[in-house]
């Protein structure tokens, strides 16, 4: 059993909870993730490590509530516990004195941006990070990730806050200003990641993103995670989760994503949670 | 003597019924019939039968005890040689093990040994069976045993009998391995494979879930930091083989190891009630011929699958699967679309719709002794489905030896071990099972958890001297 010791509504939908978990916060880098399972009759859902306090033994896990299990799971109160928490899974971020490194965070995937561009920043690189979200309310993580860089922009598709538009209009200009990019880190939407890569293709800027297709067990047994990249087959949770950006076919991506979405409805309308997903 | 040539059957669900449940499909000997059985045994001197099992059961000995109605002493001899009786009673191939070299097989049927093992487990299980803890001594020298499979769980329970304290990582959520994930629930109940579990941590043996080594932990820190002064790997084949053709990242195509563990592990026969789904396809086509082919065609048939079909590149007689499941496949309506090799998935919309295929007729042997597969020119063909099984086997899971200095693998990613001890290219870390041999049976892993368990206790008694 893995006890919540602390948890923060950060938005109707958006939750962070603190996890006990002495072993995996002792291990676990920038990158890496997690499988949960609630309860007995749970899913195995993978979650990215947000954030982890290696002294007090919690690793910090965000979520948002998108379907039956992650409503079951924002019910939890703090001091009560989940079933399961196994990891840390996927390969570590590559992370190294480079120059200036862009890191790029879209919703909630901002939160596993963070620890990725503290370490960025810790290894001497200039960071500079633009994190967006639909609107105001929905961003996340705004001060640490201020903390964490040089320089911050915020975008709203919006305009509620700091600039209206997508995080892909900021990293134009950036690249528009002539600014030398060594690596651009983005994490978010599929459609916000494949627009990165859109931008910084044609200059061929190393671009690098978190994939998150659906995944059962996460140590590579199942294949349910595997991805196009380049020419190959990979399993995200063992070869990634982070690939070129450039060589990520991203349209099967977002086709796999869909795979269950009847079923999750009904999974919905079945009492787990009740909740309100997927209705248009 | 018995005059009894042929076993006594053993009764089993009605093939229409049980294709639509999830049930255990055989139900065991009643006691007269166990007692009946028995009575063929001729108890030969030499035991022929002992040599074909790889954890060596003390066959005649444990069948005297069901002739006399010594459930207790049965189940006691069984145990002293084997940790999970009721799972290999149930899943082992006994035609090409114990029941091969018994002496009635050769004018007729052999003593229905698997049956007969699987009775006294089942006897004693639902009579209550009292384990007692092995004395250990306070300073016991600590053992790590990675994955909780066959081959893992056995090495565990024989060195906890030994003494040591032995501690289980398991990656996964519930220990058993290919026990809980591969093999269904209708030929090897779930709630069988944790009652065995179970049994073995009463011997004190400690299992760790949800802890990947090369992850959670290395082996180099159990070693260093964590105090066990050995470690046994026993993590199987899991990495599934796709066939590497054009459409097999379209949705409605799996692993067949991906298939099967959301629904014997995660339970989706089950969804709503339990959270994980399957995609239930209306026409399902399973491309391989072994045993995990076979589990997943039948598996597809009771999601309420219409159609379920075994395609397969070579002939039936070249089949890898047992012959019961086989059997069992075809009385529940599996069609089996023989000398078939799939060239392509194809789909609409990111969906499956069909399986491109091509004839083949079979040509001179290969390196493997069997006919190889040749394409007939001109005989392509679309069969129509929507869901698409790969079971084309299984390599080993890279993890541990990527994150292990020092420990030999061969070309195919195996860990190097000696076959009589398990000794890896490090001492005191030893592999046994599939990460050794590939995709094996389970009491051949359990063979090599044996003999390991024997190796690391002679290996540890040597270093505390």
């Amino acid at each position: 059993m893995f006890k919540i010791v602390a948890k923060k509504v950060l938005s109707p939908t958006v939750k962070q909870f603190a996890m006990a978990a002495p072993q995996i916060a002792k291990k676990c880098q920038p990158g890496q993730f997690v499988i949960i399972r609630i309860d007995d009759e749970g899913e195995r859902v993978p979650l990215t490590i947000a954030d982890f306090d290696r002294d007090k033994g919690t690793i910090t896990l965000l979520f948002q509530e998108v379907g039956a299990s992650t409503q079951q799971l924002g019910q939890l109160e703090e001091g009560e516990s989940i079933l399961d928490i196994a990891g840390p899974l996927g390969n570590p971020t590559h992370i190294k004195k480079m120059g200036t490194v862009v890191c790029i965070g879209g919703g909630i995937g901002t939160a596993p941006v963070y620890p990725i561009a503290r370490a960025m920043k810790a290894a001497g690189n200039r960071v500079i990070s633009i994190i967006g979200a639909r609107t105001a309310e929905l961003l996340i993580f705004e001060d640490e990730m201020k903390n964490a860089s040089d320089e911050l922009y915020i975008t709203t598709d919006d305009g509620s806050k700091g600039i209206k538009g997508f995080v892909t209009d900021v990293l134009k200009r950036l690249i528009d200003d002539e600014e030398k990019l060594a690596e651009v880190m983005a994490i978010g939407p599929v459609v916000m990641m494949r627009g990165v890569a859109e931008v910084t293709r044609p200059y061929k800027i190393p671009t690098v993103v978190s994939l998150n297709p659906i995944m059962v067990d996460g140590t590579g047994m199942c294949g349910g995670c595997r991805v196009a990249v380049g020419n190959e087959s990979k399993f995200a949770c063992v070869d990634g989760p982070e690939f070129d950006a450039h060589q990520v076919d991203f349209d099967t991506l977002i086709a796999r994503q869909k795979m269950y979405i009847p079923l999750e409805k009904k999974s919905c309308e079945n009492g787990r949670g009740g909740c309100k997903c997927h209705q248009s | 003597m018995s005059p009894v040539m042929k076993k006594h059957a053993m009764p089993e669900q009605d093939p229409k019924v049980r294709a639509k449940n999830f049930n255990e499909v055989t139900l065991g000997y009643g006691e007269d019939t166990a007692l009946a059985e028995a009575q063929r045994c001729l108890h030969c001197k030499t035991a022929p039968c002992r040599q074909g099992c790889p954890v060596e059961v003390n066959i005649p000995e444990f069948i005297q005890h069901i002739k006399d109605g010594q459930m207790d002493e049965a189940i006691k001899s069984l145990k002293s040689y084997n940790s999970l009786p009721a799972v290999c009673g149930r899943v082992c191939p006994q035609e090409e093990q114990c029941e091969k070299h018994c002496v009635l097989a050769k004018k007729g049927e052999s003593v229905g040994i698997g049956r007969l093992e699987r009775y006294a487990a089942d006897y004693a299980r639902e009579h209550g069976e009292t384990v007692t803890a092995p004395q250990r001594a306070a300073n016991a020298q600590k053992v790590a045993v990675i994955g909780a499979g066959p081959a893992g769980l056995t090495a565990a329970g024989d060195l906890a009998k030994l003494g040591y304290a032995v501690t289980i990582f398991e990656a996964l959520h519930a220990p058993g391995g290919v026990l809980m994930y591969g093999i269904p629930e209708f030929r090897l109940p779930k709630a069988i494979v944790q009652q065995e579990i179970s049994n073995l941590k009463k011997l004190g043996v400690v299992i760790e879930v949800n802890a990947i080594i090369g992850r959670t932990y290395t082996i180099d820190e159990l070693l260093d930091e964590e105090g066990f002064e050995a470690v046994f790997i026993g993590t199987g084949a899991g990495l599934p083989h796709f066939l590497q053709i054009p459409g097999e990242n379209l949705n409605g195509v799996y692993s067949a190891n991906e298939f099967l563990t959301r629904c014997n592990l995660m339970k989706a026969y089950q969804f709503p009630k339990a959270a994980t789904p399957i995609k239930v396809g209306h026409k399902v086509a399973v491309v391989g011929g072994g045993n995990v082919a076979m589990d997943a065609a039948r598996t597809a048939l009771r999601l309420g699958a219409e159609e379920s079909y075994i395609v397969y590149r070579r002939s039936e007689t070249e089949m890898p699967a047992r012959l019961e499941e086989v059997h069992h496949a075809k009385e529940e309506g599996v069609q089996f679309r023989l000398l078939t090799n799939p060239l392509e998935v194809v789909g609409k919309d990111s969906w499956v719709t069909g399986l491109r295929c091509m004839k083949m007729e079979l040509g001179e042997p290969d390196a493997s002794g069997r006919r190889r597969p040749v394409e007939i020119a001109g005989s392509e063909f679309t069969l129509d489905v929507d869901v698409v099984i790969m079971a084309i086997g299984q390599g080993p899971n890279p993890l541990i030896q990527s994150t292990t200095k020092g420990l030999d693998t061969n070309k195919r990613g195996n860990i190097i071990a000696d076959e009589e001890t398990g000794q890896t290219s490090r001492p005191g870390i030893f592999a046994g099972g599939d990460i050794v041999t590939g995709a094996a049976t389970v009491i051949l892993a359990m063979g090599a958890g044996k003999k390991s368990a024997a190796a690391i206790d002679k290996y540890l008694q040597e270093k505390r001297q």
